[in-house]
């Protein structure tokens, strides 16, 4: 893949990229012509990664630039007293203390629920009480400790049920005169404490109960987590004398940054330009507002001089939105032959101290909560709950791999209760075209991916053969499936664009505002322009940085919903700037401009053997005589997702994605009953996207996707001390995955396509994760003999469960 | 304020910290050297890892002072080695913001050890965390560059300073 023309690196060896194709029908328009499509290229960004000269947020210096410093509560709740800046004022080096008083307006989207800095009262430990703005970061910080908060500690809610309660103390008071963003699917009940509660109605599952031969009912759990991007949050702003705000930023959605910034300062959103280099990982993290508006009230408070804010690794673990938890209780009822006739779900997700994302997540958890299953009978109440523990923001699936736990969960028990093969029971259940989703939206061959085929092909990877659970050495060999979906939950006016220049020499360039995230898109995009053009991959250069003022939009980099959108708008782009170029050289050759073909870089019609660099047309062409035709080649694309809809607030009816990914999963594992500690021997992901464009990229997102849910499932989750603040907030003592933890990977791709979609694909970005943390609860449950339904899987809790010791008493 | 004479990739320069100031500090603000990144500032996560005197250590729990008088080698300082090319081929990262302490740890165990067993590698990196990765590819990466030196493939392999 390292081949052309890449002298600069030692010689290659062989490339070991298998993808799995199954089918792989093209559209018009997508016909593979020189395999550029489905074929592993080198990534555009691997040469400066490899070499550290990849530039993040963190490495970007202005002249004269000052370091700001957070001040973070150390209470889960509490009233704020007093706060005395005085003596760190007077500190060395230091230029501004800011704190509450001096912006009393609301931020935050969807609802304007949070403070810039805490006012009166504080919501969870960490959240930010002021900010030191100094010459140097160590001056800033040294201030910190001199500054004087006087606390009046109350009593805190740990847990979304204890928030839900109607005798629990109301975080949010004033709830009702909050901003809602318009547009956004949000609907909180205020006198309570829930920031949305989201109603999924199809069907009447109350009538149909009595017509099951089993029911089982289950309680599932999930903690709050830390997405762990290796790059923590940063941002560096200032304010230009015209008024203008900058902003450098490691963000997922630099196009949301100006509205939010605008909305709190009161700026014009035009007047708010964002930059954003390569990110260095997000997993979600990095999706919403929330570190931006701080550094802007930093550089407003030393005269718009450039500020930058950097998170350490601790403040990022108790101060950042971090991954959702979840209490739920599912219901689920069948025939005896296994079909699946009702299903019950309360979701009460732990939403924190601010509502951030945690509701929009709260809304894709049940839009698709039963999983790829058909179930006509379906009544779900979702709740995100205010709640004394950190906020909470997307996290790669977005509220799908805490749904598919509590789904699968109660699966595997109802395979126990039927005496059913627990695959066969999915596969039985398995949703078809012509079915319809929780929120009643009817599913199409290309809306829906093939997850009957999914079940198939992991039966055999996995492989799932024969009784699950059999002894070896004193260790217990156990398997468990997992059988999810996913689709975005997409606001229907999402929108992306591009810009396709042709170079003189040739070449061409590509402008999108999606970012470099790790997850290689910009790559991927490149192949799209160069299949249209007929170039070779080398020959499209891609801007990795992302500027709001010079890149067209892209509405975020989430969702997994990059090559959707900005690979629609890439692939127009490109079709526009090969009909420009088609357009000036039917005039030179005196032909139809459809006669123009346009490859290798060069145009060439059937009429003569004359052929023209399209470098050479890319500014109009010129005849000998100096007279020019047509023109400077700029080709335009853009794309708005298609035939998504609101959601009916009372039934959830609507559509929330245009399509659908669906996979199956499962992993093997080793558990030793001796000291209740396990490894995983083998995971496997059965994945149908579409069509597969960049395999080893794809196959990257999977597998990497993988150890994240692995490690999730596992061994991941905040744990609280007396205070209410995050405990494990260091790398030292939250344990994800490390060199040496990671199984054997396997991953196999079906190809079904999605016909909105370049060349049929469809989103895999989030999906490696979704299905893990399940699978290894069904393994971890076969191997104890009883129900694991709570995360993290610790040794401990297995040994708690098994044992009978209190489980939630940490 | 101190100043220190540091050898850093071969280049020598006198810069002026101040005792408390760590080598991650003085490389990233002093030098410009970014390419060794802050991930968590307490050694847990080895994206910071450099190369003193040829052994991999945490930049965030180096002081710069310290480091005087010794060869610091940070991943701008590798030649284009047949690592870096196996971490492109095998997919070894993907944001690459934990590639530079990956690759430079990697590197000085390919320096020490032809041939690492799985064992042996394991011991090496699982000082660095990798957020994006399976690890699977990582590990594949430092096999391939391991055999392609036994191979003799054309490409720089000296351990740099």
């Amino acid at each position: 893949m390292a081949g052309e023309g890449r002298s600069r690196w030692p010689a290659d060896g062989a490339n070991g990229q298998v993808t799995q194709r199954r089918t792989g029908e093209d559209r018009d328009g997508f016909q593979v012509r020189s395999g550029r499509i489905g074929r592993s290229v080198m990534r555009k960004d691997a040469e400066e990664k490899v070499t550290g000269r990849a530039e993040y947020t963190a490495d970007v210096s202005a002249w004269g630039m000052l370091h700001a410093a957070l001040l973070a509560s150390p209470y889960a709740h509490a009233r704020i007293v007093s706060i005395d800046t005085q003596r760190a004022i007077t500190m060395p080096g230091v230029r501004a203390v800011v704190t509450g008083a001096d912006y009393p307006q609301r931020t935050g989207l969807p609802i304007a629920d949070r403070p810039l800095l805490a006012v009166d009262v504080v919501r969870y430990a960490g959240e930010p009480v002021a900010l030191v703005v100094a010459d140097e970061l160590y001056q800033a910080e040294a201030a910190l400790r001199q500054l004087d908060v006087v606390y009046h500690p109350l009593p805190a809610l740990t847990s979304p049920r204890e928030a839900f309660a109607p005798e629990a103390v109301r975080l949010h008071p004033d709830l009702a005169a909050y901003d809602v963003q318009p547009g956004e699917e949000v609907w909180p009940v205020p006198g309570t404490n829930i920031a949305t509660h989201v109603r999924i109605r199809k069907g009447q599952p109350e009538s149909v109960w009595s017509t099951c031969d089993a029911v089982v009912t289950c309680d599932v759990s999930f903690p709050q987590a830390h997405h762990a991007p290796m790059e923590t949050h940063c941002v560096i702003a200032s304010v230009a004398p015209d008024g203008c705000v900058n902003l450098v930023t490691a963000t997922q959605s630099p196009y949301s940054v100006p509205e939010a910034i605008a909305r709190t300062f009161g700026f014009r959103p035009s007047d708010v330009r964002v930059r954003t280099p390569l990110v260095g990982g997000a997993f979600g993290g990095k999706s919403s507002v929330y570190l931006e508006p701080l550094a802007v009230a930093a550089t407003l408070a030393v005269g718009g001089r450039p500020v930058k804010l950097r998170c350490t690794r601790e403040q990022e673990m108790r101060s950042m939105p971090c991954h959702i938890g979840l209490e739920a209780r599912i219901r689920l009822g069948a025939r005896a032959d296994g079909r699946f006739v009702a299903v019950e779900i309360t979701d009460w997700f732990d939403g924190g101290g601010y509502s951030d994302r945690g509701v929009i997540v709260t809304r894709a958890a049940a839009q698709d909560c039963t999983g790829p299953y058909r179930i006509d009978h379906v009544h779900c109440d979702a709740y995100c709950m205010y709640t004394n523990h950190p906020p909470t923001t997307s996290y790669r699936g977005f509220g799908h791999p805490e749904q598919t736990l509590v789904m699968e969960r109660a699966i595997d028990l109802l395979a126990e209760q039927l005496r059913m093969d627990p695959l066969e029971l999915r596969r039985r259940n398995a949703v078809r075209p012509g079915d319809t989703t929780p929120t009643q939206a009817r599913l199409m061959r290309s809306s829906v991916g093939d997850v009957e085929g999914c079940l198939t092909r992991l039966r055999s990877l996995l492989p799932w053969d024969g009784p699950p659970v059999e002894d070896r050495d004193g260790e217990v060999i156990a398997k468990g499936i997992s059988c999810f979906w996913k689709t975005s939950s997409t606001p229907p006016d999402a929108s992306s664009g591009a810009l396709v220049y042709v170079n003189e020499d040739s070449t061409v360039t590509l402008l999108s505002g999606l970012v470099e995230i790790g997850q290689g898109t910009k790559t991927t995009l490149a192949q799209m322009v160069a299949e249209v053009l007929g170039l070779a991959v080398e020959q499209v250069r891609v801007v990795m940085e992302v500027d709001t003022a010079e890149q067209p939009e892209h509405w975020k980099t989430v969702a997994s919903r990059g090559s959707l959108l900005a690979g629609n708008a890439a692939v127009r782009a490109a079709r526009d700037a090969r009909a420009q170029l088609a357009a000036t050289a039917a005039v030179v050759f005196q032909c139809r401009p459809e006669d123009v073909c346009i490859s290798n870089g060069y145009a060439g019609c059937p009429y003569t053997s004359r052929r023209i660099p399209i470098g050479q047309l890319s500014r109009g062409y010129t005849f000998p005589d100096g007279h020019t035709v047509g023109g400077f080649v700029v080709g335009r694309g853009s794309y708005t997702i298609e035939r998504v809809t609101l959601l009916d607030p009372a039934t959830g009816r609507g559509v929330p994605g245009p399509e659908w990914t669906v996979a199956a999963q499962g992993v093997v594992v080793a558990f030793r009953p001796r000291d209740y500690t396990y490894r995983v021997l083998r995971a496997v992901t059965v994945v149908d996207v579409g069509r597969v464009i960049s395999p080893n990229l794809a196959e990257g997102q999977l597998k990497g996707g993988m150890s994240m849910g692995l490690s999730l499932g596992s061994r991941e989750g905040y744990v609280y001390g007396a205070t209410g603040s995050v405990d494990n907030n260091q790398l030292r003592v939250y344990p994800i995955h490390r060199y040496g933890d990671q199984p054997e990977y396997r991953v196999a791709f079906l190809e079904t396509p999605n016909a909105d979609a370049p060349w049929g694909l469809r989103g895999l970005g989030e999906h490696g994760v979704i299905g893990m943390p399940a699978a290894l609860a069904n393994a971890l449950s076969n191997a104890l003999g009883q129900p694991v339904n709570s995360m993290p899987m610790t040794p401990e809790l297995l040994w708690r469960l098994h044992t009978g010791a209190e489980v939630n008493d940490r | 304020m101190q100043p220190v004479t540091l050898t850093v990739n071969g280049w020598v320069r006198t810069v002026v910290v101040r005792g408390s100031e760590t080598l991650l500090d003085v490389l990233r603000e002093q030098m410009g050297l970014t390419g060794a990144k802050p991930g968590c500032e307490n050694g847990d996560c080895g994206a910071c890892t450099v190369l003193v005197d040829g052994v991999p250590q945490k930049a965030c729990l180096l002081l710069a002072a310290m480091a005087a008088d010794c060869r610091v080698t940070t991943v701008e300082g590798l030649p284009r080695t047949q690592l870096q090319a196996a971490f492109i081929r095998c997919n070894a990262f993907q944001c690459g913001y934990c590639t530079p302490g990956f690759l430079v740890n990697a590197h000085a165990l390919l320096a020490c050890v032809a041939h690492p067993s799985e064992r042996q590698t394991q011991e090496w990196l699982e000082s660095n965390i990798c957020r994006c990765t399976s690890y699977e590819e990582i590990c594949e990466a430092v096999r391939t560059a391991a055999d392609a030196r036994d191979n003799g493939v054309a490409g720089e392999d000296e351990m740099p300073g």
